[in-house]
Formats: C-alpha cells, sequence, structure tokens
C-alpha cells in the first residue's frame, strides 16, 4: 500500500539574489531588498516527501534515521550555514528559493534510502514556500 | 474542485515491535521507539476532502458534520489510548505514523461515501512538528 513519510529539517544560510544577465538597476529593480550586495540570511525549512509501498516488517515508507543520514549528508551539511551564492551549484544560477528547491531536489532524488522522492519543499519564511516535485506535473 | 483540509489534534502512546524478530533487532531497527513500556505524541490529523462546493450552501462539505465523523471515528479509538493496545487494528500492525494514516483513512472513508458529496483525498498525521506521514487511498 503507498504511503508517504515527511521530514522537515532547518537550515541557516545567506543569500544575493543577483542576476548576471541584469544590469545594476535591473538587478535592483527585480530583486529589491533582496540585492543588497552584502547579501542577508533566512533560517530555510526544507520538507522532504517520501512516496512507497509500506513495508510489511517495519510498518515504515523509509526509517527515518536513514532518511536524515542522506539529508543531513547531501543538503544540510553543503548548504547549513553558508553562502549559497558561493556554492559551486550556484555559480551561475540566481540562489531564489525556486532554485533552491531544485538543487535539493536534484540532489536527493538518486538517494532515497528506500521509495521516492515526491517532493521537496522549502520554505524561506512563515509566509513564502515553495515546491518540486520533479519534472513530472504535480 | 475544492479541496477541504480539517485539522483535529491526538494524543496517544505506541511502540515499535516486530514480534518475528529478535530484541536485538527491534533495537536496531527500531531505536528508542521499540522500548515497549512506550512513549507517547501529540498528534496532529489532517483530513482533506475533495468536491464543488453546494449551489446553496456553498459548502463542499458541513465542517461540523466532518468535525464530528473526525471524532467518532477516529479519535474516541485513538485519542488518549495506547494505541497498541487499545485500537484493534494495531493488535497485529506496527503503529508507525505510515500506518496511523492508512488506518485512520480506513476509519473515515466509509462514512465519508456514505454521506455522499465530498471524496477523501488525503489522510496526513503529524507525529510530531517535524515528522508526518499521509496516505491518499492508493493500492
Amino acid at each position: 500500500m503507498k504511503s508517504y513519510f515527511g521530514r522537515r529539517y532547518m537550515l541557516s544560510a545567506s543569500h544575493r539574489l543577483h542576476s548576471d544577465v541584469l544590469s545594476a538597476e535591473e538587478n535592483r529593480t527585480a530583486y529589491g531588498k533582496c540585492n543588497n550586495p552584502h547579501g542577508h540570511g533566512h533560517n530555510y525549512v526544507v520538507e522532504v516527501l517520501v512516496g512507497g509501498p509500506v513495508d510489511r516488517e517495519t510498518g515504515m515508507v523509509v526509517n527515518l534515521i536513514d532518511l536524515d543520514e542522506v539529508v543531513c549528508t547531501r543538503v544540510l551539511d553543503r548548504f547549513d550555514h553558508t553562502n549559497l551564492n558561493l556554492d559551486l551549484l550556484f555559480d551561475h544560477c540566481v540562489p531564489t528559493t525556486e532554485n533552491l528547491c531544485r538543487k535539493v531536489f536534484e540532489l536527493l532524488k538518486d538517494a532515497m534510502p528506500a521509495g521516492e522522492l515526491e517532493y521537496v519543499r522549502v520554505e524561506e519564511t512563515e509566509n513564502n514556500f515553495f515546491e518540486y516535485y520533479g519534472e513530472r506535473a504535480k | 474542485m475544492i479541496f477541504l483540509t480539517r485539522r483535529a489534534t491526538f494524543s496517544a502512546s505506541h511502540f515499535y515491535w516486530n514480534e518475528s524478530w529478535t530484541a536485538e533487532k527491534n533495537d536496531q531497527v527500531f531505536g528508542r521507539c521499540a522500548n515497549r513500556n512506550g512513549h507517547g505524541h501529540n498528534y496532529t490529523l489532517e483530513v482533506t476532502v475533495a468536491g464543488e462546493p453546494d449551489p446553496v450552501t456553498g459548502f463542499v462539505v458541513d465542517l461540523k458534520w466532518l468535525k464530528d465523523v473526525i471524532e467518532r471515528e477516529v479519535l474516541s479509538a485513538y485519542d488518549h489510548r495506547h494505541l497498541n493496545l487499545e485500537a484493534p487494528e494495531f493488535a497485529k500492525l506496527i503503529p508507525t505514523t505510515e500506518n496511523i494514516a492508512i488506518s485512520a483513512w480506513k476509519r473515515l472513508e466509509s462514512a465519508i461515501v456514505a454521506a455522499g458529496g465530498a471524496r477523501l483525498t488525503c489522510v496526513r498525521i503529524y507525529e510530531t512538528p517535524e515528522i508526518f506521514a499521509e496516505y491518499r487511498g492508493e493500492a
């Protein structure tokens, strides 16, 4: 029987929204305060949903200890307390939360200890959040 | 199509144990959850139904009715209970968050189908604010 297991993690990071293909003025117009050259930071919540059959022996879609290990190694260790703009993944990619959400999905999609990654949701603040389900539509 | 979600909370105790395994394997796989004295959580249950708003009332379903269904079918069986010992479905089924979501769905489905109108689309159970499971009725 297919079910879904979800887990929420927190990471704190800084970023600056600035596009190389826009002029300084266009960047200020597009990104406003987020274009501040010194950057700013957020406490991001990363929510991971894993779908799959419920294992008959364990009653689990995925063991959360194993999921924590993957998410910590691949995502939290990489991004927590860092400047996202300096990560290679954002070399030519503006670290908006939309793009962070996609990058986190890509980092995790082939590494699930069991089941399949259904979506990654990243909450930038309590009022802004983004979800990515991979290339397929929801 | 409108999706409507009603949230409810219940508090219950449980433990994880597979009778066909050794004590060592249970400890290894389930860790602290294998303590057979049990432990507890404040669970949050989210029940989502989908349908078209009624042209007269504007409701997909009457929220008071849905509240009463959740209370009667789920909370009366789970709230302030030891799930392994008091909810019959967990006599032989480990009350993981995944299995609680599936079992709550089974408890709710017939009452919601019988009422006609909206259909049940998702049951989500939060064990803590950071851990949750959901079931969408898939095989």
